[in-house]
């Protein structure tokens, strides 16, 4: 598969990998046998590359990638039910689901008619450059407009790894409480849109709203922040609109 | 926790450069952890220690950097240490930074047995 594509990440490899690295031979001229050498690279670079291969891949089909974050059960899949049944065909949407166990997210995706694809990451808590590259060649990318990569709900390792995406999401459910954005700087700070989810339950939680956007903006004072409910489509429509431009923006040719 | 992925990761860029510098095994690694990296540097060592078993690394020690986060703001220009997880610059108040350190795990440099 990946040599139709040319994307192998062997070949992607070796090819930057001289232009990184400075090598010095700091050892001693009489005795050969300790050489220390200078790297400085990031040791996540291999990731790296496939993420840069990804988005490639992306942008080749006009394709507008989101990465989807949160812990488990902030409403990651119910808010892609939502929106596949909201764009009601006037998008084409596909799903790569990231689980440690189970396909039961990708059958509730197809179930809304998108196709969608399961990777079980066994033990691993986050999807990396790789997973999400052999996700993308199960995708019909070419009748795509977005892809949505649904990581594995964790708020701490999945903000670790670029996955060649376009745009973070990080949604933070009224549930789990106001404090997630400062007890995970790392996650909150990787956001571009910030969606506060299950607000129909409000009045059953001690969130503040407030709170939880400020300390979100004083981590990323970038963030774009959105309110909403899954059960309240009119919620939503911002989210819907803001996908539809942006994957629209992702079409410009130039 | 994703610790053993980034020592899978990191053993596999320390096996490139050892071959390509035809190293019989690595004594030293020296690696740059970000405050901000998302690694707990306590668990990254725990997880090199076991992992390293049986590979160029069997008998390399493990030396950490811990680099705390460093912002540039685009409107001042004055670098600083950011404190507290505020993006804010102290001087000017502008949100307009850009961070130069402190966000990724950076692989220093080895030290090598090259034997003879």
């Amino acid at each position: 598969m990946c040599k139709d594509c040319g994307c192998s990440i062997t070949d992607n490899h070796s090819h930057h990998h001289e232009e990184h690295h400075h090598h010095h031979n700091h050892g001693n001229p009489t005795l050969e046998d300790k050489k220390t050498v200078e790297v400085i690279t990031k040791i996540l670079d291999a990731n790296d590359k496939q993420a840069e291969s990804n988005r490639k891949h992306f942008d080749e089909h006009g394709v507008f990638a989101v990465n989807l974050m949160s812990s488990p059960g902030a409403g990651k899949t119910a808010l892609l039910e939502k929106t596949i049944e909201m764009l009601n065909d006037e998008l084409k949407i596909g799903v790569i689901e990231g689980d440690l166990e189970t396909n039961r997210d990708a059958e509730r995706i197809k179930q809304k008619g998108a196709p969608a694809y399961q990777i079980t990451t066994g033990q691993a808590c986050h999807l990396d450059a790789f997973m999400v590259h052999d996700g993308i060649h199960h995708m019909p990318l070419e009748e795509l407009d977005i892809v949505f990569v649904e990581n594995v709900g964790n708020l701490v390792c999945p903000a670790s790894y670029d996955i060649g995406t376009h745009l973070n999401v990080v949604l933070l459910s009224v549930p789990e409480g106001d404090d997630k954005p400062a007890k995970y700087p790392v996650m909150f700070r990787s956001a571009d849109l910030l969606l506060i989810t299950k607000v129909d339950l409000i009045d059953y939680f001690d969130f503040n709203i407030e709170k939880a956007i400020e300390e979100t903006r004083k981590l990323n004072p970038k963030v774009d922040v959105m309110i909403i409910s899954t059960k309240d489509e009119n919620s939503l429509k911002n989210w819907i609109d803001f996908i539809k431009m942006k994957s629209s923006l992702r079409k410009v040719r130039t | 926790m994703h610790e053993l992925s980034v020592v899978q990761s990191l053993i596999g860029l320390i096996e490139q450069n050892a071959i390509q510098n035809n190293a019989n095994s690595v004594s030293k690694v020296i690696v740059k952890i970000g405050k901000l990296s998302g690694i707990e540097p306590h668990l990254l060592k725990l997880a090199f220690d076991s992992f390293k078993e049986g590979t160029i690394c069997q008998n390399a020690e493990l030396e950490m950097i811990i680099q705390d986060v460093v912002a540039k703001c685009e409107n001042c220009q004055k670098e600083f240490e950011i404190k507290d997880n505020s993006f804010v610059c102290p001087n000017c108040k502008s949100f307009n930074l850009q961070v130069i350190d402190g966000e990724d795990m950076y692989l220093m440099s080895l030290e090598l047995d090259v034997g003879v």
